[in-house]
């Protein structure tokens, strides 16, 4: 009597064991189609810098694919910038991963005052002001005018923070918050 | 069951009648094990109210008996008190089985010394000892047994750490269920609430085998209370306060037992604290709250027994906000800065960056000893665990978690002791367990960790003989098979990158998406695993034990399968399809004296670790937010050795001094180089006074000293800064100096109400306010560990 109470007791037990591996297997085949949602979203793919006085238009574009996979990202500047010339700039971040192609610029507009660009070079008669502001007065980034100096070559440095401090002294690492892009593009001005 | 004792009862204490008063009663007492002969024991006669002594032979007689009931009730030494009742008709003779093995029942037994075997080299924390910790973690707790430390992130993410050796090297059970809560990750803390213990045993040594192969560091068992078969109703409820993070614990448990061997358990606990401090600063988002309850519920006699066991911990941990950063340049100024980039007012807040975990784990467990030849366990068990991570996200995605992970592990296991063989003890088993992680979607962020299916089958043996009075040998071996099959997207480049599609062709689906590629990888081990253990006693309180384990570790998910970027570390972590398992050849060997008045522990260890499974950075890429070291799991031959030594000395009848120090050294041999994050040189004194007349008042000032770990591989890098249009030196490796840290305790017992007692604690952590950081602090580059801490406990016995 007693000992069969206990075999029921160790036949119940494996029973249950089997029965979970048999609804969880099953339900683990459900959702097996399901990776296609894997996808980053938040994943930045691609840069653009995009520079116009009125006729000619110079953009700097980065592009990285695999987001932080192997594949090296991709550079493309289009041509150099004219000496002593007034440029109206607009930055463009997209997720190219998607289809189609992912606005990242809208996110970052739409929560301006927890964002902000700092576009800086090394060629120090580059002059660069923001133009666009957040809900709160403070610059944005993502329009800018960009006025170059004399000729020369150099790097032009794009970096997007998350929470700076706003407002801040105008660079990056006085800003603090957490680095979302860092682009840098080697110009030429002539 | 229940309704037979009952009936039992109510018969003898009813009535007993007399007719014919001339029958006589031969009794034949034989352990229940192997039937030997148990002499000297008493018997009582009820109704005669006499008693009588057990011959050698382990028979007596009762003569000039009525017809009717006999009670008799059985003691002996070394046995469980047992009553039998006869019905007498005629001339009679019965065999009447004694349980030999009352350390089995423990009843209220348990003494620090006991170990899980004897030939085991293991410490120690009893309940008292776990109740300091009571709104702490286990790895708080465990840092104060020599050759325990912790691997931090922040202050209330900690795990133990035995030996140097952390997550998958070391098997945490609770209550004889093996945890398993995604504790591959180094900011995963273990899923246990310490109120629930009663005892927790450090195994450094061979004793494992039982429940893994791959216990490398060693082995941390939550053991609950057995209670004694009495009718008994008891509870207690203790508050701790604390003014560092202004937060507490309240912790309340129950316990209804039953002289039938019925017993019900049910315990809760609730922490909360908001901002803890440093010395100088808040550091912001640091709170946590947590909820635990745990509910058992048995039946425990000497011939069967169940229990069924409960419990759930949800904890939501705020992560410090200064550790969440971009890039590299980020970290830099981090560490350059020398304190947090996000210092604000206290808190209770719990912001992103933040953890929320839910862990069940449920059991039933059924066991029934068998005349001449021992005991036989049958458990089930159930775990499930989900880790939600929410990071600082763009858009509305505040409350959905960049992680997302749902643990699912049952297992079904049985345990043969054989111990009708005095000097030998014989336990075998064989256990069948299913493991399935689902990455849940709905992140809309690459999983950290695959969806994976886990199959796991093993059978053991492990003996104990007894070689004469003072020496023990025990011997074991497990096998163990294993199989993952994993569902996982790579990016084409990736894929390609690492030669997969060379090696690995057959994981290949032809599902190929946006530059991805399905793959499903699919791996089996099989894993053999060796115990061996020797110990011998001498006069003066002194014993020796040696202990030999060959274990073996399968890769776990993350080294297999982890692709992507680490904030809070600022890399890029890759596990690699190519890794394999890893062999661990350990010796340990330790040198006691158990004494009051002057004891000592000298416990050296070696261990040789063939293909060890490291994280170590592999070089770096390019990606949108700039340039990232790639950190990659890599396989080398690792080498880890070292001793532990405890001191206790009685001053005199009131005072007490207590030392450990523990020294140890890693190396990767293969590179000539030191093991990274290994611990470093400490040691602690502790002086304390104890007056049981003056309300056992305890007064105790505690100190411990790390010293700084000179032995670290270099790992540090230059990165381009573009805005500083220059090299920048990254120090990610060097160590931070040594610190001593005080700490004070008191505590004072009272009587109160009839039964019940309060018992009142004040203690101070980090008396000096001193401002250090830890080597083995994840989040050492972004701010200091915490300051001075007031804390008062209250506990009350009903």
């Amino acid at each position: 009597m007693k000992n069969l109470k206990s075999i029921k007791t160790i036949k119940l037990l494996a029973l249950l064991f089997v029965a979970n591996i048999a609804a969880v297997s099953c339900s683990s085949d459900d959702d097996g189609d399901d990776h296609g949602h894997h996808h980053d979203e938040e994943l930045i793919t691609t840069v653009t810098y995009r520079l116009t006085n009125g006729t000619d238009v110079v953009t700097l574009e980065f592009q990285d694919l695999d987001g932080d996979g192997s594949a090296a990202p991709t550079y493309d500047i289009s041509g150099p910038l004219t000496a002593n010339t007034m440029y109206t700039g607009s930055i463009q971040l997209l997720n190219e991963t998607e289809n189609p192609a992912d606005n990242i610029t809208e996110e970052v507009q739409n929560e301006g005052d927890e964002h902000e660009f700092f576009i800086s070079s090394s060629i120090s008669d580059i002059a660069i002001t923001k133009t666009d502001v957040d809900e709160n007065g403070n610059p944005i980034g993502i329009e800018s005018s960009l006025t170059t100096g004399n000729a020369g070559t150099g790097t032009l440095t794009v970096i997007l923070k998350h929470e700076p401090t706003k407002p801040n002294d105008g660079t990056a690492d006085g800003a603090g918050g957490s680095t979302d892009v860092q682009v840098t593009f080697n110009i030429e001005v002539q | 069951m229940k309704r037979f004792f009952v009936g039992l009862f109510i018969a003898f204490s009813c009535y007993n009648y007399s007719q014919d008063c001339n029958y006589t009663f031969i009794g034949n007492l034989q352990d229940f094990h192997d039937k030997s002969a148990i002499a000297s024991a008493t018997i009582y006669i009820k109704e005669k109210d006499k008693y009588l002594v057990s011959d050698f032979d382990g028979k007596f007689k009762i003569e000039d008996l009525c017809s009717g009931t006999l009670t008799l009730t059985i003691s002996h030494v070394n046995c469980e008190t047992k009553t039998v009742l006869f019905n007498i008709t005629n001339d009679s003779s019965e065999i009447i089985f004694l349980e030999h093995h009352l350390e089995e029942l423990s009843e209220v037994v348990v003494s620090s010394t006991i170990k899980t075997e004897t030939t085991s080299i293991e410490q120690s924390l009893n309940k008292s000892e776990i109740e300091n910790y009571s709104d702490k973690s286990l790895g708080d707790a465990l840092n104060s047994v020599s050759g325990v430390s912790s691997l931090n992130t922040g202050n209330t993410i900690v795990k133990p750490m035995i030996h140097g050796l952390h997550s998958s090297r070391l098997l945490i059970i609770n209550n004889n269920v093996r945890l398993f809560d995604q504790e591959w990750g180094d900011e995963h803390a273990p899923n246990i609430d310490i109120n629930s213990a009663d005892r927790i045993e450090v195994v450094k040594g061979a004793n494992t085998l039982r429940y893994g192969s791959d216990a490398i560091g060693g082995l941390i068992l939550v053991n609950p209370k057995k209670y004694a078969a009495i009718d008994s109703l008891f509870g207690s409820t203790m508050l701790s306060l604390n003014s560092n993070g202004r937060g507490g614990n309240v912790n309340t448990e129950l316990v209804k037992t039953y002289q039938s061997g019925f017993y019900t358990k049910f315990q809760s606990s609730y922490r909360k604290f908001g901002d803890f401090k440093s010395s100088d600063y808040y550091l912001t988002n640091t709170g946590f709250k947590n909820f635990n309850a745990s509910l058992r519920f048995g039946y425990n006699s000497f011939e069967k027994g169940f229990e069924a066991y409960y419990s759930v911990v949800n904890n939501e941990l705020g992560i410090l906000a200064a550790s969440h950063i971009g890039n590299v340049n980020d970290l830099v100024a981090s560490i350059n800065s020398g304190q947090p980039r996000i210092i604000e007012d206290f808190s209770y807040d719990i912001e992103n960056p933040r953890q929320s975990i839910l862990h069940h784990l449920g059991k039933i467990e059924a066991y029934r000893r068998f005349k001449g030849l021992g005991k036989l366990t049958v458990q089930y068990d159930l775990q499930i665990n989900r880790r939600k991570e929410f990071d600082l996200r763009r858009g509305d995605r505040d409350n959905v978690p960049v992680v997302d992970l749902s643990l699912f592990t049952n297992s079904l296991q049985s345990n043969l002791r054989i111990d009708y063989i005095d000097n030998l003890k014989i336990d075998t088993g064989i256990m069948a367990r299913y493991q399935q992680n689902d990455a849940v979607s709905g992140t809309g962020a690459r999983p950290l960790i695959p969806d994976y299916d886990k199959y796991d089958a093993s059978i053991y043996t492990v003996g104990n003989y007894d070689l004469n009075e003072t020496s023990d040998l025990s011997a074991g071996l497990r096998y163990d098979f294993s199989k993952i099959e994993a569902t996982k997207s790579y990016n084409i480049s990736d894929w390609e990158a690492y030669n997969y599609d060379v090696l690995f062709p057959e994981f290949e689906t032809s599902n190929i998406d946006n530059s991805q590629i399905l793959t499903r990888p699919k791996f089996t081990y099989h894993n053999i695993s060796a115990s061996f253990g020797y110990s011998k006693r001498f006069n003066n309180d002194l014993s020796f034990s040696f202990n030999y384990g060959l274990a073996t570790r399968v890769p776990n998910p993350s080294e297999l399968f982890s692709d992507g970027l680490h904030h809070g570390a600022a890399r890029i972590e890759i596990g690699l399809l190519t890794i394999d398992k890893e062999v661990a050849n350990k010796f340990v060997a330790s040198l006691e004296r158990n004494n009051e008045n002057f004891g000592f522990t000298i416990s050296p260890y070696y261990k040789q670790i063939d293909n060890y499974i490291q994280l170590i950075p592999a070089g770096i890429t390019t990606t949108i937010r700039g340039a990232f070291p790639v950190w990659e799991y890599n396989q080398i031959d690792a080498r880890i050795f070292g001793v532990d030594i405890d001191i206790n000395k009685k001053i005199n009848n009131n005072l007490k001094y207590n030392g450990g120090i523990s020294l140890l050294r890693g190396d990767n041999i293969s590179e000539d180089i030191p093991l990274i994050l290994m611990p470093a040189t400490n040691f602690n004194n502790s002086i304390s006074y104890f007056n049981e007349n003056l309300n056992s008042l305890t007064l105790s000032l505690n100190h411990k000293t790390v010293l700084q770990q000179k032995r670290y591989p270099d790992y540090n890098f230059f990165t381009f800064n573009p805005i500083l249009q220059e090299d920048v030196y990254v120090d990610i490796s060097s160590t931070p100096p040594a610190y001593s840290l005080f700490s004070f305790n008191s505590s004072m017992s009272f009587k109160a109400f009839k039964k019940g007692s309060l018992k009142i604690e004040f203690n101070v952590e980090n008396i000096f306010n001193t401002s250090y950081r830890e080597y083995l602090n994840r989040l050492r580059y972004f701010a200091d560990d915490l300051g001075r801490n007031f804390n008062l406990k209250i506990k009350i016995n009903y």
